[in-house]
């Protein structure tokens, strides 16, 4: 069995065509990022409102409730409500973005909105104190001083939504998650399996990377990381 | 110049923080505002940058109504060192000094020049530049919140207790490092603190609130601790104000008495009870009991207890000298340092008997503006 799926997955037929691992790696990828970017376009503006001002925090509360509502049984729905409302392909890529955003904007809001909440009162003050105008306070101190925790929940949007866009193959749009259904429909266990391990390997992957982007986005005046000179700097005052 | 014309904080929830505030602040003076937890302080100052807006009431910098001006650009042109010095955590130091500068639009390298300069003007070694807040003690942060409140060289400083968070050595340094550069800048401030200590080190001019947001009285710091306006003032200066405004009062010329010494390194074959050690300048470096040398003075036998003081010092350091020294004679240097003589206890008495006490004035009453703030006085 771990032979041939290791077989399945070197194998170069199984890589190119339509329907080829590659096809569909950059079909999973495509829809992943277009749903975080969404996300992220509807849920930080909030998430910084609500943290800046302190106020509507009921929304975020209601997008962590949303998390319960399955997403599969959604997808359904939206696809034989919404569906037949559009002509065209579209009938099944909006249902399918629709649901996967809704899915990604808790995580993204709450990091946004804990973000901005937790900074540090003081800096706030500072910023104001200095002499910043309110949208300089924001841009200049407060999102600079969310960012571990907006990132955060940026990540664990894009892993939640990079693992769950399998099940847009089941509206008839494509990814990784074809594998999956196809190698269950006809019985073909490799293909399920290697497919799983796909969309493991490329939530693993994009996490790393982003991971990375966080490293070097976040001020380690934050992270609390040396600054590498430090040590020598300690030791000759 | 800042001046409080009758102005009242009350907050929503009903508490009335400070309350119809009459106060001037002279332009090139440290005015402090001191009185305990709770009593207002920190509204009054941050009153004056429109971080809390007034009830009721105006402040006016010089002449101009604060509520007149646009509340980010005024605040761009005060120094605002903010009580446990409120750091960005996520900027550099060098950032953090150059946050004014940023806003105000100055090219790059004038802010770096600028910068560093500063964390050296407060005493700050600049290989911290490029560290981050949070790697740094809490002095070394309060340090870089007054480079911060100075980079664009204000003329008007507002100071939230900047040496709170220290030790009580360090924060003497500080409050020493910054009156001297005081002297040089010449910068209206106001200065907070609930310390009276400080205030009277600090302040030309020192307002007691009470709580409630009440000016309690307004003077000198000399005026404070001889004519306190009431039982409150009396009793928030604290017990040996006697005793601390000596301070203020310059020391007349004292009877010296030559004083034998001894060099370091020499030995002596005298046996009366205490010899002053000098060294090759004729500083003096401690005392020490002939009986119990067992050779030449080392400096394992010098007896540090006594301090000295400088005959234009202060009558205070004077009669302090006296009674610290084990010999009871009291340590007296010249300018440089170089002994002059020493003298005691009952002389720096006599002494302050013949000397005149701040006068009453006739108009004093709380809130009266101070007698001359223009009056020098000398850090002790
Ligand atoms: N935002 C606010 N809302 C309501 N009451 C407030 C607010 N800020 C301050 N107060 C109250 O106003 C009074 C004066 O507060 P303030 O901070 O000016 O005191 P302070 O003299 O600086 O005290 P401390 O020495 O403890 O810093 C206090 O009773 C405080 O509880
Ligand atoms: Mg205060």
């Amino acid at each position: 069995m771990i032979q041939s799926i290791i077989e399945w997955l070197l194998s170069p037929e199984s890589w190119t065509g339509s329907s080829g691992i590659a096809t569909r790696l950059w079909e999973h990828l495509l829809y992943s990022a277009i749903v975080v970017v969404l996300a992220c376009v509807i849920a930080i503006p909030l998430g910084l409102y609500i943290g800046h001002a302190g106020r509507a925090n009921w929304a975020v509360t209601l997008a962590n409730s949303a998390r319960a509502v399955p997403t599969l049984g959604l997808l359904f729905a939206m696809t034989l409500v919404v569906g037949p409302m559009i002509s065209s392909e579209l009938a099944f890529v909006i249902p399918s973005i629709a649901v996967l955003v809704l899915l990604a904007i808790p995580p993204v809001l709450s990091g946004a909105y804990a973000g901005v909440a937790s900074v540090d009162p003081a800096a706030r003050d500072a910023a104001r104190g200095v002499g910043m105008r309110p949208l300089q306070v924001l841009t200049r101190v407060e999102v600079p001083c969310a960012l571990p925790l907006l990132l955060s929940g940026i990540r664990a949007a894009t892993l939640q939504v990079i693992a769950t866009a399998t099940i847009a193959a089941y509206v008839g749009l494509g990814g990784l998650g074809r594998f999956l259904i196809d190698g269950l429909a006809s019985g073909d266990y490799v293909r399920t399996a290697g497919g799983a391990l796909l969309v493991a390997a490329l939530a693993l992957t994009v996490d790393g990377v982003l991971a990375l982007v966080e490293r070097y986005a976040v001020s380690p005046g934050l992270t609390g990381k040396d600054v590498g000179d430090t040590a020598v700097v300690a030791s000759t005052t | 110049m800042i001046r409080f014309d009758r102005v009242t904080k009350r907050f929503p929830d009903g508490t009335v923080a400070v309350d119809e505030l009459d106060l001037t602040a002279p332009t090139g003076k440290i005015t402090v505002l001191v009185g305990p937890s709770g009593c207002g302080k920190t509204t009054s100052l941050r009153m004056v940058n429109r971080m809390i807006e007034p009830t009721s009431g105006a402040i006016y910098l010089d002449g101009t109504d604060t509520a007149d001006l646009k509340a980010a650009e005024m605040r761009r042109g005060i120094g605002y060192v903010i009580q446990h010095a409120g750091l960005f955590p996520h900027r550099t130091i060098v950032e953090n000094i150059g946050a004014v500068p940023t806003l105000l639009g100055w090219d790059k390298k004038r802010i770096q020049e600028r910068s560093m300069e500063l964390l050296e003007r407060v005493g700050l070694d600049p290989s911290v530049a490029r560290r981050y807040p949070s790697q740094l003690s809490g002095g070394q942060q309060q340090r870089v919140g007054v480079a911060r409140a100075l980079a664009a060289d204000p003329p008007v400083m507002l100071m939230d207790e900047p040496f709170s968070a220290v030790d009580p050595v360090v924060r003497e340094q500080l409050q020493d490092e910054f009156l001297r550069l005081q002297d040089e800048l010449d910068k209206t401030i106001i200065f907070v603190t609930h310390d009276i200590d400080e205030a009277i080190k600090m302040g030309d001019q020192v307002a007691v609130l009470r709580v409630g947001g009440r000016l309690a009285q307004m003077a000198d710091p000399a005026y404070l601790l001889t004519h306190p306006a009431d039982d409150f003032v009396a009793d928030f200066v604290g017990r040996d104000r006697g005793y601390r405004a000596l301070s203020f009062q310059a020391s007349p010329r004292l009877p010296l008495h030559s004083e034998r010494t001894l060099l370091m390194g020499e030995a002596t074959d005298r046996t009366d009870e205490w010899i002053l050690v000098v060294d090759d300048e004729h500083r003096p470096q401690g005392w020490v009991e002939p009986s119990r040398l067992s050779g030449p003075v080392t400096e394992a036998d010098l007896q540090r207890g006594g301090t000295v003081a400088r005959a234009s010092g202060s009558l205070r350091a004077a009669l302090d000298a006296a009674l610290s020294a084990p010999s009871r004679r009291g340590v007296i240097v010249d300018d440089s340092g170089e002994l002059i003589g020493t003298v005691r206890a009952h002389e720096v008495l006599a002494a302050i008997e013949d000397a005149d006490r701040p006068e009453l004035q006739d108009d004093d009453q709380a809130g009266s503006p101070a007698p001359d703030p223009a009056a020098e006085h000398t850090p002790s």
